[in-house]
């Protein structure tokens, strides 16, 4: 038993993969919290997406593939900004616009390397037990840079996302807390990619997180629950991975997801959702 | 605790020639008054008058075209904290993790420096809000649980524990039971006597006639500034509400049975 446990960890590329999914894993469920109370899943799932000609281009140029992906959702972001700004079009159809074109982009990038099946679905769907140690060292600090903003803006991201009159009329910097919450996402999305893939970063955003708010009542116990489902999410779907042979992400996210389901089931807030 | 027991430094409010809106036509148009210190105000008007549009520009919330909002003789902005405003209810996700002490608190933030923790005696004064509004032993609910009534105290115990020399209610008596619109009204008369300016907008005209020392009616313009006896004349409602008050032996009725579209 202990064995089977301790098996996986006897290659160092594995106990990479581990520690990275458990970074990912918790990183996303925290981050998650305020893309569920705050209905942003659809822009999480978009900025994923968005971020693939990014990744592809840092790919065929042989450079840092976060890097290229940290860029890409940037200029995503900022491009629907630009589209929606003044009420032009609404800002979820310039979302749906651009995060299909630069996926589109991205596929067709990659469908120029001969290597491409194997290349898209590292990418699509992650590739945690290619993690170096380099990417490692880089997920951590910057899993540390993103809970250090949620720590030190802990009240105001409450009020603004509880209550955004309240948030105004204390004057404090609306605008500026957005902006700051999407380029935590983006930051949260780009890690992300290593170990579940473009593919399965707004399960990983959305899915423990809902699970959280389904079975606590307060924003602190939520975010630690978030974070807890979050890393049993990623330990578990590796051992599954590991011993029967299915990719990673897949198998991270269907566990996560089975979780929600359990949440689902034995909710105490469900019977007060579904009444009303 | 001393904050709270300390006599509030009431503020005059000088609204002069402004004119505001969203899309387009400017919902309100050359409004100017001035509401003294400590005075109780109610404006009334029909709907799609412009009353929640009034408010969110005397908070800040909504920009003006035109003209100046003055607060102490300062401009809006200019006083951190000391307007509490409580918006309609709907416009909050009664769904949100926290609990109703949680909520009160929050009232506190704009005292705190941005990596402050809500102290001791912030809880302090969140928890007697409560007490003030009755509804105490809610504290470490969820406020999922909340009926109209409750949530409606909860928000007047928020704008409470931020200790304000202006309030402004809009709407309060909507919606709510009799019990808590009597609360509601204790507290305002309260806060009157401690020397806060308070303005609530309301359908309720007999209310308005005889709880609050000064009235406001508008529909798009002032149509009357006054004492109530001053702005409840059958001249002033037919200007302001049309055929829509009816008049019966001293007590008026608003006629909504078919209001048009609100522009809040």
């Amino acid at each position: 038993m202990i064995e089977f446990i301790t098996s996986p960890f006897t290659y160092s590329f594995m106990q990479r993969g581990f520690l990275a999914a458990l970074l990912v894993g918790v990183l996303c469920s925290v981050v998650g919290v305020y893309i569920v109370l705050r209905g942003m899943a659809f822009l999480g799932d978009a900025l994923a997406h968005a971020i693939l000609p990014g990744v592809a281009i840092a790919y065929l140029l042989g450079g840092n593939l976060i890097l290229g992906a940290f860029v890409a959702a940037i200029a995503v972001a900022i491009g629907i900004g630009f589209f929606s700004s003044e009420g032009t079009i609404k800002e979820d159809t310039a979302i749906g616009i651009l995060f299909s074109a630069a996926f589109a982009l991205g596929v067709a990038l990659i469908s120029s390397i001969r290597t491409y099946a194997v290349d898209l679905s590292h990418i699509l769907f992650g590739n945690v037990l290619g993690v170096s140690v380099n990417d490692l060292i880089f997920t951590g600090i910057l899993t540390v840079i993103i809970l250090a903003i949620v720590a030190i803006n802990y009240k105001q991201f409450m009020a603004i996302s509880f209550d955004p009159i309240l948030a105004t009329m204390m004057r404090l910097p609306v605008q500026f807390l957005r902006y700051l919450m999407l380029v935590m996402l983006g930051l949260t999305v780009v890690v992300s990619i290593q170990t579940v893939g473009v593919g399965l970063a707004a399960a990983m955003l959305v899915t423990p997180a809902a699970s959280a708010y389904l079975l606590t009542g307060r924003l602190p116990s939520m975010m630690i629950v978030s974070a807890i489902i979050g890393a049993i999410s990623s330990l578990v779907g590796l051992y599954i991975s590991y011993y029967i042979n299915i990719a990673s992400g897949s198998a991270i996210v269907l566990t996560a997801t089975l979780i929600f389901l359990l949440a689902f089931a034995f909710s105490p807030r469900r019977s007060k959702i579904t009444h009303s | 605790m001393e904050s709270m027991e300390n006599p509030t430094v009431s503020a005059h409010l000088d609204v002069e020639n402004i004119e505001a809106g969203y899309n387009g036509e400017s919902v309100l148009k050359k409004i100017s008054f001035s509401v003294p210190a400590g005075q109780s105000l109610a404006v009334v008007g029909p709907n799609g008058a412009g009353k929640s549009t009034l408010f969110k520009v005397l908070v800040g919330l909504l920009p003006i075209r035109s003209g100046t909002v003055q607060i102490h003789g300062k401009p809006l902005g200019y006083h951190l904290d000391c307007v509490a405003y409580v918006p309609q209810r709907e416009a909050i996700d009664w769904k949100f993790p926290v609990t109703v002490l949680d909520v009160v608190v929050m009232g506190r933030f704009g005292k705190l420096k941005w990596l402050q923790k809500p102290r001791k005696e912030d809880f302090e004064i969140a928890l007697h809000s409560l007490e003030q509004m009755g509804i105490g032993d809610l504290a470490k609910n969820s406020i999922e649980d909340l009926s109209g009534g409750q949530q409606q105290r909860v928000f007047l115990a928020r704008a409470l524990a931020q200790n304000p020399h202006i309030l402004l209610l809009d709407e309060p008596f909507t919606g709510v039971d009799a019990s808590t619109q009597e609360t509601t009204m204790n507290l305002l008369e309260k806060l009157h006597q401690k020397g806060v300016t308070s303005m609530v907008s309301t359908h309720d005209l007999n209310m308005a006639a005889t709880r609050f020392s000064q009235v406001l009616l508008i529909n798009r313009k002032i149509i009357a500034y006054g004492k109530p006896e001053e702005v409840f004349t059958p001249e002033n409602l037919q200007i302001g509400f049309g055929g829509q008050v009816l008049s019966m032996h001293g007590v008026m009725v608003v006629d909504e049975c078919c209001p048009p579209d609100d522009l809040r």
